[in-house]
């Protein structure tokens, strides 16, 4: 087959006389496929458009089979295809898909909701061992990574400061720069981005991969609802596990930020926990701890709401575990800036 | 590339394959000859290393110990490089299609063409149109994308993309599996169809008896790590081993044999 490109080259650059009878001798030919078949049937199909008398010679019987598979099939071989929706059809099919989308997220907030109401009417029906499980995968688990991260962020911190602050000789403030950006802001952000990439990702992966295998299905012909058994114990676990993790991690940050003090600043940890009891005020780490529950409602929910999204095929859960991150991601940030902004506001 | 000589040249030769994938024992001691031309079928129950075996023969597995010639060549060289030239004289369509999800059909019947050969936009187009009504497919289903087309049209594209090449070989991995008889009939009459058409020499691993009396010119069937039986289905069907009894005499493999005798689909 790949010997037919230079004959087609010279069959589509050749000056075919115009109105003339033309014969293909075609006994030279010593290797035939359907590719040179294709190659030839167009060329003489073309010179019949032209108004030529075409005529074959030659032509070995095992190749005439080949050529006649090809005649037989030339309505379907130029048959015009139509091709895929243009730009403003695609735009409008955007914005129509858009739409959809968020209606199907409305519906699966409301699900949810009235799934968490039958639940709080009937606590009995909670599936704790999931809930725990979920706990141990996303809470406990996690512990090491989030711990790390925020120790160093903490030194990152310190150092950043320990420039600016040494040049006014007032190191002691270093306990206020570390402190309250930490507990309020950077701990629970961090925490919630990590578990957005590791938990949230998760749950969207294993909704979806269930979606695929047809497992939702099943539970729903057992009469089980996949939101009770599979969201509200994810949720559940996340809404206790974010606070949580936040709150481990704003003593290590904080800790990360003390060693820098002490080891660039001369302030000693002594010096440096006396500091913090005045200028720390306990509203930062409240504010800061009372937003990852939150944070952690929006995980849990656009990872699990991801993943009931994913249609048909496997290549789709990459996909929508993608997304599931992004969003959720941006849906804290988002939610973070109001607050800040509100609690401003309020002069918190 | 052209139409096929009948000669009783092996075009695969599978000498003393063992293969073992850590403690478990898959073949023990496998050999078996495809010639040209021939319907060759591959049969077993499950676990028994078909599949392994097929992948074996196209270069996708290496067996523990032993050889295996396709075309003449070792198929551990299709692993290398320089095994490029050999990968265009066989196609295979895969059990669940291996369709490339991000391409229309069209484009996945055009890859092997557009990577492999120079030619132009115009003749691929012409091609690739070839096929996928050689297949059977309207032409209309070109543009689609694999997630829009049924099981069925889905195993007629991925065969559509394994024969554009016009190979000299064809592997079928479990082709009727999971399709609805009439469809795993009609594919089956397609495969004999395309079999006289283009000289093809088809390799498949199934355990469809309807199709293995319907097609099969020779079926070696495997079972322990061990060749059973090799030969007709005819002679097979008379074979005492206990395990080809059980196979063929079983509940469905008698449904099989009177559906096979009792509708004339026999083709000598």
């Amino acid at each position: 087959m790949p010997d037919v490109a230079p004959v087609e080259r010279t069959l589509r650059e050749m000056a075919w006389p115009a109105r003339s009878a033309l014969v293909f001798e075609t006994s030279g030919i010593e290797a035939f496929d359907t590719g040179g078949a294709v190659v030839l049937y167009r060329a003489i199909m073309e010179a019949r458009g032209r108004g030529c008398e075409v005529s074959i010679e030659g032509l070995r019987s095992d190749y005439a089979r080949l050529m006649s598979l090809v005649s037989s099939n030339w309505d379907s071989i130029v048959a015009e295809v139509a091709s895929r929706p243009n730009g403003s059809e695609r735009f409008r099919a955007l914005i129509r898909n858009r739409v959809a989308q968020g209606a199907r997220a409305l519906e699966f907030l409301g699900e949810s909701a009235t799934a968490l109401i039958r639940l709080v009417a009937s606590p009995r029906r909670m599936r704790w061992r999931s809930c725990l499980n979920s706990l141990r995968l996303d809470g406990v688990n996690a512990l090491p990574i989030t711990g790390l991260l925020t120790f160093l962020i903490g030194v990152v911190i310190a150092y950043q400061g320990a420039e600016q602050l040494r040049k006014f000789g007032t190191n002691i403030f270093i306990v206020d720069l570390v402190g309250i950006s930490l507990l309020r802001e950077i701990a629970p952000l961090i925490a919630a981005i990590l578990i957005a990439g590791r938990s949230g990702s998760a749950y969207a992966a294993q909704i979806g991969t269930m979606k695929v295998t047809e497992e939702l299905d099943a539970l729903q012909t057992f009469g089980l609802s996949p939101i009770e058994l599979l969201v509200l114990p994810r949720v559940l676990a996340l809404v206790v596990a974010l606070p949580l993790l936040t709150a481990y991690a704003d003593v290590l940050g904080v800790f990360g930020g003390m060693l820098i003090a002490s080891n660039q600043l001369n302030v000693s940890f002594t010096a440096f926990l006396s500091r913090f009891e005045e200028a720390v005020a306990l509203r930062h780490m409240l504010i800061g701890l009372g937003k990852a529950p939150f944070f952690a409602v929006i995980i849990a929910l656009v990872g699990c709401y991801q993943g009931f999204q994913i249609r048909g095929g496997v290549d789709d859960v990459g996909r929508h575990t993608t997304i599931s991150v992004v969003q959720s991601i941006f849906l804290v940030i988002i939610f973070d800036a109001i607050c800040s902004i509100l609690l401003n506001w309020w002069n918190l | 590339m052209s139409v096929a000589v009948q000669t009783e040249t092996p075009v695969i030769e599978v000498s003393h394959v063992s293969t073992q994938f850590g403690a478990a024992v898959v073949h023990r001691d496998v050999s078996l000859t495809v010639v040209r031309g021939e319907v060759f079928a591959i049969a077993g129950g499950n676990g028994c290393g078909k599949s392994t075996l097929l992948r074996e023969i196209i270069g996708l597995l290496t067996p523990t110990t032993g050889t295996i010639r396709l075309l003449g060549k070792d198929s551990r060289e299709l692993t290398h490089l320089n095994g490029r030239p050999l990968h265009r004289r066989f196609g295979v369509m895969f059990q669940h299609g291996a369709l490339f999800s991000s391409m229309t059909l069209a484009e996945n019947v055009a890859v092997p063409l557009r990577e492999h050969t120079p030619l132009s936009a115009e003749a691929i187009r012409d091609i690739v149109a070839l096929k996928i009504a050689l297949v059977g497919l309207p032409p209309d289903s070109a543009i689609k994308f694999p997630s829009e087309l049924s099981g069925g049209m889905r195993r007629r594209a991925a065969l559509a993309r394994a024969i554009v090449m016009d190979p000299e070989l064809l592997f079928l991995d479990e082709p009727t599996a999971g399709l609805d008889p009439m469809i795993a009939a009609g594919f089956d009459d397609l495969v004999l169809e395309l079999k006289r058409l283009l000289g093809l020499t088809v390799v498949m691993v199934t355990h469809d008896l309807d199709s293995l009396w319907r097609i099969a010119d020779r079926v070696a069937v495997l079972g322990e790590g061990q060749v059973l039986g090799l030969g007709t289905m005819e002679a097979l069907a008379r074979s005492d081993d206990p395990v080809i009894r059980s196979y063929f005499h079983g509940p469905r493999g008698r449904a099989a044999h009177l559906n096979h005798f009792g509708t004339g689909l026999h083709r000598d």
